[in-house]
């Protein structure tokens, strides 16, 4: 198991003396879950400062996608809390949680897109956060500034052109990028992926990173993401968190850490 | 290579005892059962002789113009009365399916009451809720169509509930992780992927409503079963046949018809 260094693990901008100070996008203290009687993590803390590209690593069932459900408010937490954007997550209730996931956009490895919507319907639904209601169930239904934001979001993710094919008739790469355009509709301040690349072969895999990071550097958003690909956390990640055995181990800058270091999480 | 000294399976598993007994007990009451319908060796033995008496008797339908249009009409009739049952039960059980399925949008007290409703509604037979509603709204068609209905909505909305927990919850999530609301993840994720279960249990609803509007007439709910029991009634076996021979080619038709509307709509989903 690995040492966590002391020197990096305060969120950027908390600890550095020449960074900026930039606001602290989300707030995780002594959070714990378990599944019946199994305990998934234990009294994990950290903060993720607004534009950080934050990777969590770590092997299968370590709790790695728990977590992230867990700050989305998608599952309850055992103990702890989380500070999402200014809203405690942990205690929030239903209005509050949707009015935070409107502020934050989900990739999932499957892609999840609604298979018999066109491309341009399930971009529109990814304002739903937003305007809730019939009108943005459908792109025949959308108000024409939604379905201007839809085709705008799927122009970055150079898809426009296929805007009116059903999403069951995509390729693996192709639907993963709609699911970023979906996911970028809306403008979000945080951005999670949770394994964006696991069902893609390894050159989709890299288009669809070097596509989701410079997104996402362009809007400043704050990126959590997960994955398996040790050398890409190294790559896009700012700063990598490791869990292992239910603790988190490891939180430290990626220019500090190399391929080896995070191997140990692993083992 | 296999290993001999590890234990290989046999190729027919033992039953246990308690396996053993209820396997007896099942045998002891499917013969049970014959008994208590009558199963008679000897009747099935002489009927051949009675049942084609009957055939001799019904052969040839009645074929004459006037009765050929008369049956018609009633035919359509029935039809009639099938696909406005079959549409209205299909409409009304998506909100009651919405209400039925469970982790949806209903808590699970509605949504055990709504299924226990709809296992009564089910456990009811055709024909009742057919005598029930001649009761309630008079002879004619329109009982034969709130009946077909009743019984569409009993069969569709335990079923579209059944299609709408069974997806793919995966669409759910990523919406639900927009900030979108119950509803609208219902509306965009949940029932466009149950969508072809829909398709294709709506259409065997139409398949069943076409079968039992043709015996609701029997008692006085409409269509073309009241001509099936005059026939009898009056030994005209000749128009009897007719009526049987319509039905058959409709049902068959329509088992066709929504076969290929199934793979017309559905097959496309890849």
């Amino acid at each position: 198991m690995l040492d966590k260094p002391a020197a990096n693990t305060q969120p950027v901008g908390t600890g550095a003396q020449s960074a900026p100070v930039l606001p602290v996008d989300i707030r995780v203290t002594g959070l714990s879950k378990t599944f019946g009687d199994v305990q998934i993590f234990k009294d994990i803390s950290f903060g993720l400062s607004r534009g950080e590209a934050v990777a969590i690593v770590g092997a299968n069932g370590t709790g790695k996608s728990t977590l992230l459900r867990c700050l989305m408010g998608l599952i309850p937490a055992d103990g702890g809390t989380v500070d999402v954007l200014g809203t405690e997550v942990t205690s929030a209730n239903a209005q509050a949680l949707r009015a935070m996931r409107g502020q934050i956009g989900l990739v999932s490895q499957k892609h999840n897109l609604v298979p018999r919507l066109s491309v341009l319907s399930n971009v529109v639904q990814g304002l739903l956060g937003k305007h809730s209601g019939i009108r943005h169930w459908s792109q025949a239904l959308a108000p024409a500034a939604s379905r201007d934001a839809a085709m705008e979001a799927l122009q970055r993710v150079g898809l426009a052109h296929l805007a009116d094919r059903r999403a069951d008739r995509l390729s693996g790469g192709q639907s993963q990028r709609v699911a970023i355009a979906r996911a970028l509709v809306g403008k979000p301040k945080i951005l999670i992926a949770d394994e964006p690349t696991a069902s893609l072969d390894p050159s989709a895999g890299e288009d669809v990173m070097d596509l989701f990071f410079g997104l996402a550097k362009d809007e400043g958003v704050t990126v959590v993401f997960i994955s398996h690909n040790i050398t890409h956390a190294l790559q896009y990640g700012d700063r990598i968190l490791g869990l292992s055995g239910g603790k988190m181990p490891l939180d430290s800058r990626a220019d500090k850490l190399s391929e080896t270091d995070l191997r140990g999480l692993y083992d | 290579m296999t290993d001999l000294n590890t234990h290989v399976p046999s190729r027919i598993e033992r039953p246990s005892a308690i396996a053993f007994l209820g396997y007896a007990a099942a045998v002891v009451i499917i013969l049970w059962s014959f008994a208590g319908a009558g199963f008679s060796v000897e009747k099935v033995v002489t009927s051949p002789p009675r049942f084609a008496d009957f055939i001799e008797r019904a052969f040839p339908p009645n074929l004459e113009a006037r009765t050929l249009e008369r049956l018609g009409w009633k035919m359509v009739e029935t039809l009639q009365i099938a696909l406005a049952g079959a549409v209205l039960g299909v409409i009304l059980s998506v909100p009651v399916a919405l209400l039925a399925a469970r982790n949806l949008v209903a808590g699970k007290w509605i949504n055990q009451t709504v299924r226990t409703t709809l296992g009564f509604i089910r456990a009811v037979p055709d024909i009742a809720w057919a005598l029930i509603f001649v009761v309630a709204v008079g002879l004619g068609p329109f009982a034969g169509m709130l009946a077909i209905m009743i019984d569409t909505v009993g069969f569709c909305g335990r079923f579209f509930a059944d299609d709408m927990e069974g997806v793919d919850k995966g669409p759910a999530e990523a919406l639900t992780a927009t900030g979108a609301r119950k509803l609208d993840v219902v509306a965009c994720a949940t029932v466009p992927a149950a969508m072809p279960a829909f398709v294709s249990t709506s259409l065997f609803a139409l398949e069943k409503a076409v079968r039992s509007s043709t015996i609701l007439g029997l008692v006085g709910a409409g269509g073309i079963g009241i001509e099936l029991k005059v026939g009898f009634d009056l030994f005209d076996y000749p128009s009897a046949m007719t009526v049987i021979l319509m039905i058959a080619v409709v049902v068959i038709g329509i088992e066709q018809l929504s076969g290929w509307a199934r793979t017309k709509i559905i097959g496309e989903q890849r």
